[in-house]
């Protein structure tokens, strides 16, 4: 492992999104999307331009769709035959819901983290590297080098470097949610989606990973929901504010927090309800 | 009044615990007291001779292997249906759907059915294709008693696995395929669970295999031919007017015990030491 660290400064960060040629659009762009749980319609004609480079915070009370909206980034919702979705989705100017998509390709764009983290049921290096595995990187130098770079970009790579055979279900909550932070990353995605990422954390673990999210964003586009105003507050570059499957304001942060345009946004930010 | 009410329960729960104990202590201590005299080497290394059943030399040996055919394959068999039918009904079915549901309830009384109508089940269906009570009818009779009772079993377990986890394999590009990899390991303790089960369910039932599988004095040597099993040679023993050949149905019934226990240890061992080493 020793020897390993050292031939691993010259591991090269990861590049910046190179835009598709020939493609004008923002980074994750949605067109007019419904969405329909069998007759209840959940998500009302939602457009949306995600930009890329940033932290995009997606608001709003409970119930309003904000978890269903972030999983049709991901295609997640296809394995459940009673919902329906029209409109479309372009990441890259690609039509994600169009029929010849690729949904492991979508997948592979993205790293979502979820509310609680879910470490695979295996050791912690193999977690990082199951990923890139899957997508045909072979070859046990190599794997390393990944899990030694992908650990150290969400600072853990020194507190579990000693114990990388060890089962990942042995490390604490917060390390824990880094190190699916860090599987994530190890696909090299452009985006990374959090629903609630650090709601199951302690003040201190959510700290650290709302600090990476803000040294990831010059390279990553960071779709986040959340339901603290104050994190929003704190590391948004835009707002997207959603009410009853509605999208009803979007800006960033500084307009939607100081000088919102909606009535609805005003209460709510203002602790009106919640 | 509170007191009162928690020393009836205690003593309910042990008094029933105790119960239970002392009868399959019982159980042992018979099956030990006429087994074990006659229990000999000969017994278990032995196929019966001519006038076996009549008190005369041999052994059980065609029952003995009769039966560890039979589970064999049948819980072989059973394995390899019941695994991917849990997979189907966990993570290609929506958990709350409504064929899973039926599926489920399907198994459930499957479950509940006695093993003598499998047996007369599997016995219509060979006398349909026109086989002979064979190890084959035996294997698939004891196949049929044994899937509802496995695929229940890992589906206990298949159950508590997190939609969480599903998710997060999908979400870094994982197939479907890929997914049920890694969920496999997840299910193991669930399957050694089923395995040990069926074993228990399978090996010791008479009925199944009273028309499926015959009985012969020989150990098979093919599937069509017929066998032995031990929960028959138990039977047959014991309804002997000889004395000597009803404590030998007693040394069947350890012998049964005995391997039950070592399959049960070993399964146990295995599972344990599988999921140490993976999780
Ligand atoms: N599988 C489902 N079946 C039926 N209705 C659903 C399903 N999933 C979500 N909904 C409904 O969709 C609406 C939006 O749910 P969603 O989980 O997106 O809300 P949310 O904004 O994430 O809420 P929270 O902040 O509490 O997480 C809710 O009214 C919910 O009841
Ligand atoms: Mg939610």
């Amino acid at each position: 492992m020793e020897i390993l660290t050292e031939t691993l400064i010259k591991v090269q960060p990861k590049q910046t999104r190179s835009s598709k040629p020939g493609c004008d659009k923002p980074h994750i762009e949605v067109e007019k999307l419904n969405l329909y749980i069998q007759d209840n319609h959940i998500l009302k004609n939602i457009s949306l331009s995600i930009p890329d480079k940033s932290i995009t915070c997606i608001i709003g009370p409970s119930g309003c769709g904000k978890t269903t909206l972030l999983r049709t980034f991901n295609r997640l919702h296809d394995d459940n035959v009673d919902v329906r979705i029209t409109g479309k989705l372009f990441v890259d100017c690609e039509d994600i819901y169009a029929k010849d998509a690729e949904v492991t390709h979508i997948r592979k764009k993205m790293g979502l983290l979820a509310q609680r983290p879910c470490s695979l049921p295996m050791s912690i290096l193999d977690n990082v590297v199951y990923g890139p595995r899957l997508h045909g990187i072979r070859g046990k130098h190599k794997l390393h080098e990944i899990a030694y770079h992908q650990l150290s970009a969400v600072g853990l790579w020194d507190e579990v470097k000693d114990r990388l055979k060890s089962p990942a279900s042995k490390l604490s909550i917060g390390q824990q949610q880094r190190l699916c932070l860090a599987r994530g990353l190890a696909v090299e995605p452009d985006i990374i989606l959090g629903d609630e990422a650090t709601s199951a954390l302690d003040p201190i673990s959510s700290k650290t990973i709302e600090e990476l999210f803000v040294s990831l964003k010059d390279k990553y586009t960071i779709v986040l929901v959340t339901h603290t105003l104050r994190q929003a507050k704190r590391i948004a570059d835009y707002v997207a504010f959603m009410y009853m499957g509605e999208l009803i304001e979007f800006g960033t942060a500084d307009q939607v927090f100081n000088n919102p345009k909606h009535k609805l946004t005003q209460e709510y930010i203002s602790g009106g309800f919640s | 009044m509170k007191k009162l009410e928690e020393r009836i329960f205690k003593f309910l729960m042990i008094g029933s615990t105790a119960l239970i104990l002392s009868l399959l202590l019982y159980i042992l201590y018979i099956i030990l007291m006429k087994g074990l005299p006659s229990l000999s080497w000969e017994m278990i290394s032995q196929i019966p001779s001519g006038g076996f059943y009549l008190g005369k030399e041999g052994g059980i040996l065609n029952a003995i292997m009769g039966s560890l055919y039979l589970i064999f394959f049948s819980v072989l068999i059973s394995l390899c249906i019941s695994v991917p039918v849990v997979m189907y009904l966990n993570f290609t079915l929506r958990r709350k759907s409504k064929l899973a549901a039926i599926a489920r309830l399907t198994f459930d009384v499957l479950f509940g059915i006695p093993s003598i109508v499998y047996g007369a089940f599997g016995f219509t269906v060979m006398i349909y294709f026109g086989l002979q009570a064979s190890l084959f009818g035996g294997i698939i009779a004891i196949t049929l008693l044994i899937i509802p009772v496995m695929i229940r079993s890992i589906d206990e377990v298949a159950i508590l696995i997190p939609n969480e986890l599903i998710e997060a394999t999908k979400s870094l590009g994982a197939t479907n395929y890929e997914t049920i990899k890694v969920v496999t390991r997840q299910l193991l303790p669930g399957i050694s669970t089923a395995v040990l089960l069926s074993i228990g369910r399978g090996i010791g039932d008479a009925a199944t295999v009273l028309f499926t599988a015959g009985y012969t004095d020989s150990i098979p040597s093919s599937l069509l031919q017929p066998t032995a099993s031990l929960p028959l040679a138990i039977f047959f023993q014991l309804s002997s007017p000889i004395e000597e050949v009803q404590n030998r149905a007693y040394s069947a019934a350890l012998v049964l015990t005995i391997i039950i226990l070592i399959l049960s240890f070993s399964a146990r061992y295995f599972s344990r030491r599988l999921s140490k080493n993976k999780i």
